[in-house]
């Protein structure tokens, strides 16, 4: 016969006002195997686990009920409690008499309230009958990271990871590290040059002897699970000895093909062997090979004839290379909306109309321009410059219906900058609202606005035309009522942040949930920011949705210390809810496999003596299974079952109803 | 209502003028519309005080002259009081005035007020009309 304990919680007048704990107390005693019961003030209180372990140990029982929150609040508390006492932890359940019944009762009579508490623990009280003691699965670590993405959050995550004492490679797609970052000329609201922030820790990220960049590389396929990955790295070919070459620059210098830089938004050319920017880590040229005729027509090949160490080789092809590790971080970056998606505002049809990203650009020091405002269609000084915002952003008819949040405070950090550049020139900025929420942002806006002049005008814009070669600009200001339309020399937009091109097909490939716009969702919108769905895999930054580099670069720690924590144990301990699967009945016809969502679901040949595959059976991953169910659901021939939630203690409940 | 913005208008004399006198910045307000909340004629008011505010950023002086909001403000500094931001509006509706008054439009000669009038009216009135209208 069981010794079961009850323990019934009012939680203050939670409970106790629609419920009768007292009541509900007595009538388990009534019921057999119930040994004890009780009815407490707060059962989480420390008074109250005393008195929990107190009577586990006098009346020696070995199984107890808590009639109290949600087992999401307390079922931990109350576990641990019981472990204290001597008990399988498992052998302690929850019964929810709060939020699925004081809570919902308004019956201060309470009758219905007690009615209901006594079914559901009586109910809990005949799973729990049938429960059977669990115990914690030790999962070995490889104490190895992966960040995927080399901007700041990823910059900043494997800083932190190798600070405290790990390994960790930085895959990065482009040829160097930095992310858009690198393109940005100052930052807000300090107006700190954004590069002679970034470049030092890009450099410590390449000196750093437990970080090692795998740059124009990329993540291929990942399998494994939580503190065992395996991920494939495509590392695309270079054409250029990584090991070897010095970083000189000769062969830059003397390629003769130039094509439209990337890096640089198509506002100036680069040579074909090219590094993106100067200050590029590593400082390795690679050869873009679609445009280079050495790789194309066989001529040419000047790069390889003034290289002096010989490190050019044209025949390089891409490698790939597996990495076993235990913990991987995700912090692929965000892209801008393509401006061309804009007709009325005239993008690509008219020169001077430009996106936010190539005035930063435009600005920055080491620029096509070299810092100076100079307007791409004929490179004048433009006397006045009209700044779009939500170009894309709160849109949903033609662009996406979220705010890209950080335009507002770029843009005002534009006008600052182009005040600062040009004197005597005038900006005007069209906005819907001013979103500077952020230490010294207000501040920061304000100070555009007064300090440095900037023409704030309330409206969207509804259309730029070219007349008599100016840019007219046609838009509106509430708060004067009035229609406005302004004689520009130079149109700036504020195009909304989107995310990655293949975002989704690196979700897919790891495993992790994504909204409709592609941005990856974090486990928990507020208490678990930076984990996924899938236990071992970290995020980071604007893959998430659109945020600034402060909170990038604290995303980016973040996931490090997750790491960290993940990797301070040899083994790590998870919650024993998992399938399991029984192998004499099971049939193989592999729908649990298509049904989990985890991946967590392996085939297993079963062999016999002679080492011959006697048949297939499905065998579930304890280190991979969240314990969600929906295998057990799937199966066919019932063979599969979920641990602490076997279908025998489901049907023992449901019989007590 | 349309308009046309350049430059001129923005950094507009005339509006600069106004602010070395009065001592306000137009540029402060950000149009919160306190001042209009609070004012006690802003119902009678062509233009409100926070429209005169936007006028002038925009460097529309002309819109704001041809209105009656200045010679309504009774100069009671309710907006000043309320203003999150530190602007006098009736420090600017007074600068306006007394641009008009110097010179010579809209003035009224204390010989032309009825005198029963002047002998009725209480001194406080008389003092703050005098500084008003005749300037």
């Amino acid at each position: 016969m069981p010794r079961i304990g009850v323990f019934v919680c009012q939680c203050g007048n939670n409970i106790a006002a629609t419920v009768d704990t007292k009541k509900v107390a007595e009538e388990m005693g009534k019921l057999p195997g119930v040994v004890y019961t009780c009815d407490y003030k707060f059962m989480c209180s420390s008074p109250g686990q005393e008195m929990l372990k107190q009577a586990i140990k006098e009346n020696k029982l070995d199984g107890l009920i808590v009639s109290a929150c949600s087992p999401h609040m307390h079922e931990k508390t109350f576990r641990k409690a019981a472990e204290a006492a001597g008990l399988n932890p498992y052998q302690c359940e929850i019964t929810n008499i709060r939020e699925q019944c004081s809570w919902v009762h308004h019956d201060k009579t309470k009758a219905a309230g007690t009615v209901k508490s006594i079914d559901l623990t009586r109910m809990t009280i005949q799973r729990l009958k049938k429960n059977q003691p669990l115990n914690k699965i030790k999962i070995p670590v490889k104490k190895k990271a992966v960040v995927i993405g080399g901007g700041i959050a990823g910059i900043q995550a494997a800083l932190d990871i190798a600070e405290g004492g790990r390994e960790v490679i930085l895959v990065e797609k482009e040829p160097s590290i930095g992310g858009n970052m690198a393109r940005l000329s100052e930052t807000f609201p300090t107006m700190d040059c954004s590069q002679c922030i970034l470049t030092p820790k890009m450099v410590e990220a390449e000196l750093n002897e437990r970080i090692t960049l795998y740059t124009y590389s990329e993540v291929e396929k990942v399998d494994g699970y939580i503190g065992n990955f395996t991920v494939t790295v495509r590392r695309k070919a270079k054409y250029v000895d990584e090991e070897r070459c010095t970083g000189c620059g000769e062969c830059i210098e003397k390629c003769p093909f130039k094509v439209e830089s990337a890096f640089e938004l198509g506002l100036s050319k680069r040579k074909v062997i090219y590094t993106p920017f100067p200050q590029s880590v590593p400082n390795v040229p690679v050869i873009d090979a679609p445009n280079c005729t050495k790789i194309q027509k066989d001529k040419c090949g000047a790069c390889a004839i003034v290289c002096g160490p010989k490190c050019i080789d044209f025949k390089m092809e891409d490698k790939l290379e597996t990495v076993e590790a235990g913990a991987i971080v995700v912090a692929t970056g965000y892209q801008n909306m393509p401006n061309e998606r804009f007709g009325e505002y005239g993008y690509g049809r008219i020169k001077d109309v430009i996106s936010g990203m190539q005035f930063e650009r435009l600005a920055s020091s080491s620029g096509p321009t070299g810092g100076e405002i100079r307007r791409p269609s004929d490179g004048k000084v433009p006397q006045s410059v009209v700044f779009i915002q939500c170009v894309g952003s709160r849109d949903e008819k033609k662009g996406v219906s979220y705010c890209s949040k950080i335009c507002c405070m770029y843009t005002a950090k534009h006008t600052k900058l182009y005040s600062h550049k040009v004197h005597g020139g005038q900006s005007y900025v069209f906005y819907m609202d001013i979103r500077s929420g952020g230490k010294r942002y207000e501040e920061f806006v304000r100070g555009a606005i007064e300090h440095d002049g900037a023409m704030y005008l309330r409206g969207r814009v509804s259309r730029v035309y070219e007349k008599d070669g100016k840019i007219m600009v046609q838009g509106a200001d509430t708060l004067s009522g009035s229609q406005v339309e302004i004689e520009a020399d130079m149109v700036v937009l504020a195009t909304a942040v989107v995310s990655r091109d293949g975002a989704d097909t690196l979700a897919q490939r790891l495993g992790i949930g994504y909204d409709k716009y592609k941005f990856y969702n974090e486990y928990h919108p507020k208490l678990k920011p930076v984990e996924t769905v899938t236990a071992g895999i970290y995020l980071a930054g604007t893959c998430m949705g659109p945020m600034d580099i402060p909170e990038s670069v604290a995303q980016g720690s973040a996931a490090a210390s997750k790491v960290l924590a993940l990797f301070s144990a040899d083994e790590m301990a998870r919650e024993p809810i998992t399938s399991v699967v029984n192998r004499t009945t099971c049939n193989a016809c592999w729908d649990c496999l298509t049904a989990c969502p985890y991946t967590a679901i392996e085939r297993e040949a079963i062999k016999d003596r002679q080492g011959n595959v006697v048949r297939w059976v499905a065998k579930v991953n304890d280190g991979v299974c969240q314990g969600c169910g929906v295998c057990v659901a799937a199966c066919r021939s019932k063979s599969i079952d979920l641990k602490g939630y076997t279908d025998e203690q489901v049907f023992a409940a449901i019989n007590a109803f | 209502m349309k308009i046309r913005l350049g430059n001129e208008d923005i950094q507009s004399a005339s509006v600069r003028r106004l602010e070395r006198i009065t001592g306000e910045d137009v540029k402060r307000c950000y149009q919160c519309g306190n001042c209009s909340g609070g004012c006690p004629v802003s119902y009678a008011m062509e233009i409100p005080p926070t429209k005169v505010m936007r006028f002038l950023q925009l460097g529309n002086i002309e819109e704001v002259q041809n209105a009656n909001s200045m010679w309504l403000c009774v100069g009671c500094l309710q907006c000043y009081s309320r203003c999150p931001q530190g602007v006098s509006v009736a420090a600017i509706l007074e600068g306006m005035r007394q641009e008009t008054l110097r010179k010579g439009e809209s003035r009224t000669e204390v010989k032309e007020v009825p005198f029963p009038f002047l002998k009725k009216a209480p001194q406080q009135a008389i003092v703050c009309g005098f500084r008003k209208f005749v300037g």
